[in-house]
């Protein structure tokens, strides 16, 4: 669908030089400018938090005043694309960064590296600013992110007598997979693997073992290659869905929240799931369930996993970049960032925001959160070219097809690297 | 056939037909049931078809989180507008279609069944740049203006295969009998259109009710948006969703259409039959 609407948007660019001038910005002749913020925050907490900053902004700026517009995650990306070719974007723009490429390499975004304030610049984490650092121009601030945890039902942890791990000491993948063996027992399986898309799940946590499968060399140019590391990752959940039977398979076609009955239930001891899932955890919960989050096991790289943190862009075509930089710094105030993640249940990539004693509590699982904050890195694939094609034609249908037991690993292999090659180096000629 | 045997072909066309409803039936009944449903039934191992503890929070948590009533009003607007709009252009349109058969008006009606085949995403880019030229980004109006073409061509479509239904004899009468043609057409020929209209209309709206991608591309307040547009509005990243009031306030969603369908179920039968026999 991308595809067609570039095409369908190169064939408009002339109507559009035909039918309008250059875009016209909110300016007013009292000197009052507005700017549009487009947020895609969803839960409510969320939404309020964000609102009451906008409004905070406009009690205390009375020259700027941001609007606020409500984005949605779905389908967001086609409707930027609309909005920039038709000059029409919100001047600050909320999104994921795994989305900001095509945007970036397009020329929709303002390099923000000489806009922004160096006390933002200072407080992100150089692995977070990677995350949105593409061509070496940095097009948007990252400023929420989300590991994936074990989600884990107590009760089952306690009586099996298992080590609880914590991020000082997680468990391996070796022993995660003894573990899941161990937890499993008449009607309930150790893990829940939810693959729905297995390809980000699969390629962050395999950072852990050092897995990145995707290679820049010298010349820029990126490849596909596969050792040892990558295989660790797909290679455990196999087992645990085929030889072990302490994975249950039928969830692997599963989105995330799809398992959370069989959480609640005790059909699955564990469930591995983005910690934003707390959320939906805490409020469907039954009565009397108890639950606690678990750091995902650690590999030879440790903790290290991929992130596609949420972030805040500024429209190439904004005629107030300046503005739009100052708001996006009033609302990533450390204070300001942390409403912003108790809000999503997520970390702020912010050092300042991440020390808040508030998100350091055991309660729901944010201390183990907030211990792998640091662990956490660009997810492998963010900046490169035909990702999403060799996703969606490639590894998507090769992992589930792994997964279930359709393929072996060279085969998987083969077809992750050769023919994901092929896909890449159409993007890079 | 004996009647016993026709008794047991009975008996099986019910079954067929009772089976064909709970199909039909399943994803409502199962969205009602969603949408009365607790946090923690929905999240239960067993869901149950009747809520255990039916209650009131999803609704009141809808209309809390979103301005589901403003929402519902603007595509109230946008889906009558253009229901009304499209039958008032295609009528008098499908009527020279129908009448006055050429090799222009077949070129036409072929053409407005190709248009039809482009998908949405070819056609956003350019309407979007024409509506802004025109300064009808973010008003209802534009948004009015785009369902109303999107829908011409197949309401035009419709309206042709029911003006043929008419007999041309019965103008031809009212002609003899010393009728004027306006005369004609509102004494006669709109009458026996009029099913044929409100099933046209009825197309008309719903497509513009259920629409998502132009309104979300092309609404940018919150104020303006329409309920397809804030429904989402319940739907965060990878999937993620706030079940129990998505669900209360899609239940809200289809139930302007469902009471316009049985408030004129019984012209639109008609409009249907009379559309599908040519003379």
């Amino acid at each position: 669908m991308r595809a067609v609407l570039r095409t369908a948007a190169a064939a408009a660019t002339a109507l559009a030089l035909l039918l309008t001038g250059c875009g016209g910005g909110g300016g007013r002749a009292d000197g009052r400018i507005t700017i549009r913020f487009q947020s895609l925050a969803w839960q409510k907490e969320s939404v309020d938090a964000n609102k009451q900053l906008v409004k905070e902004w406009n009690a205390s700026h009375p020259d700027v005043r941001v609007q606020y517009v409500q984005g949605s995650w779905d389908s967001v990306h086609d409707q930027l694309l609309t909005s920039f070719e038709g000059d029409e974007a919100p001047d600050v723009i909320h999104d994921a960064s795994d989305d900001l490429a095509d945007f970036a390499y397009g020329g929709y975004l303002a390099d923000l590296r000489t806009l922004l304030p160096d006390r933002l610049t200072a407080d992100i984490p150089q692995q977070s600013w990677q995350t949105s650092t593409f061509d070496g121009g940095v097009y948007g601030v990252p400023f929420l992110q989300e590991p994936r945890v074990l989600i884990a039902n107590t009760r089952i942890l306690k009586a099996s007598g298992v080590r609880i791990p914590t991020p000082a000491r997680p468990w391996s993948w070796t022993e995660f997979r003894r573990i899941t063996k161990e937890l499993t027992g008449k009607g309930r399986y150790g893990v829940a693997w939810p693959l729905k898309e297995p390809v980000s799940a699969t390629l962050n946590l395999g950072l852990s073992a050092g897995g990145e499968l995707f290679h820049r060399g010298a010349d820029g140019k990126v490849t596909l290659a596969m050792d040892e590391g990558d295989l660790v990752v797909p290679r455990t959940i196999r087992d645990q869905v085929g030889t072990d039977h302490s994975a249950a398979r039928t969830a692997l076609g599963m989105g995330g929240g799809d398992t959370l009955p069989g959480l609640f239930g005790g059909k699955y001891a564990m469930v591995p799931l983005g910690f934003s899932f707390r959320q939906q955890v805490a409020e469907q919960a039954p009565k009397g369930f108890e639950w606690t989050v678990l750091p995902a096991p650690a590999g030879s790289a440790g903790l290290a996993q991929g992130v596609s943190p949420q972030t805040l862009s500024v429209a190439q075509d904004s005629p107030h970049k300046k503005e739009a930089v100052e708001f996006i710094d009033f609302l990533l105030r450390p204070a300001n960032m942390v409403r912003l993640a108790k809000g999503d249940w997520m970390l702020p990539t912010g050092r300042a925001a991440l020390a808040d004693p508030s998100l350091h509590s055991p309660d729901r699982g944010w201390a183990t959160g907030a211990a792998l904050a640091g662990a956490l890195r660009s997810a492998p694939a963010q900046s490169v070219r035909g990702y999403p094609e060799w996703k969606d034609k490639v590894a998507t249908p090769a992992f589930q097809e792994y997964y279930s037991g359709a393929i072996d690993a060279a085969e998987l292999r083969k077809r992750l690297v050769q023919d994901g090659n092929r896909v890449l180096a159409r993007y890079q000629r | 056939m004996s009647p016993r045997t026709r008794g047991t072909a009975r008996a099986g066309q019910y079954v067929a037909l009772l089976c064909y409803l709970v199909f039909l039936a399943f994803p409502f009944v199962w969205l009602i049931s969603t949408a009365f449903k607790p946090a923690p039934e929905l999240g239960s191992l067993h869901p149950t078809w009747i809520p255990q503890h039916p209650t009131l929070d999803n609704f009141r948590a809808a209309f809390d989180e979103q301005p589901l009533l403003r929402a519902a009003a603007n595509s109230l607007i946008a889906a009558v507008s253009a229901g009304i709009i499209a039958v008032v252009i295609a009528t008098p349109m499908a009527y020279v279609t129908a009448r006055h058969r050429s090799r222009l008006s077949t070129a036409a009606t072929g053409w407005v069944v190709v248009s039809q085949a482009f998908p949405f995403v070819l056609l956003i880019i350019p309407l979007f740049l024409v509506l802004k030229y025109l300064h009808l980004i973010n008003t209802l109006w534009g948004l009015i203006m785009v369902y109303v073409v999107w829908s011409l061509p197949f309401a035009l479509w419709m309206l042709v295969g029911y003006v043929r239904a008419v007999p041309p004899e019965l103008e031809e009468a009212a002609a003899v009998d010393g009728a004027s043609r306006l005369r004609t057409l509102v004494s006669v020929t709109a009458p026996l259109l009029a099913p044929g209209i409100v099933a046209t209309a009825l197309f008309a709206f719903i497509t513009a009710w259920n629409e998502f991608f132009f309104a979300l591309v092309l609404l940018k307040t919150p104020e303006k948006q329409t309920l397809p547009v804030v429904l989402t509005h319940f739907l965060g990243a990878e999937g993620a969703s706030d079940l129990g009031p998505l669900a209360a306030a899609a239940f809200l969603a289809t139930l302007p259409s469902l009471v316009l369908f049985a408030v004129i179920q019984r012209r639109i039968t008609g409009g249907m039959l009379a559309g599908a026999v040519k003379s």
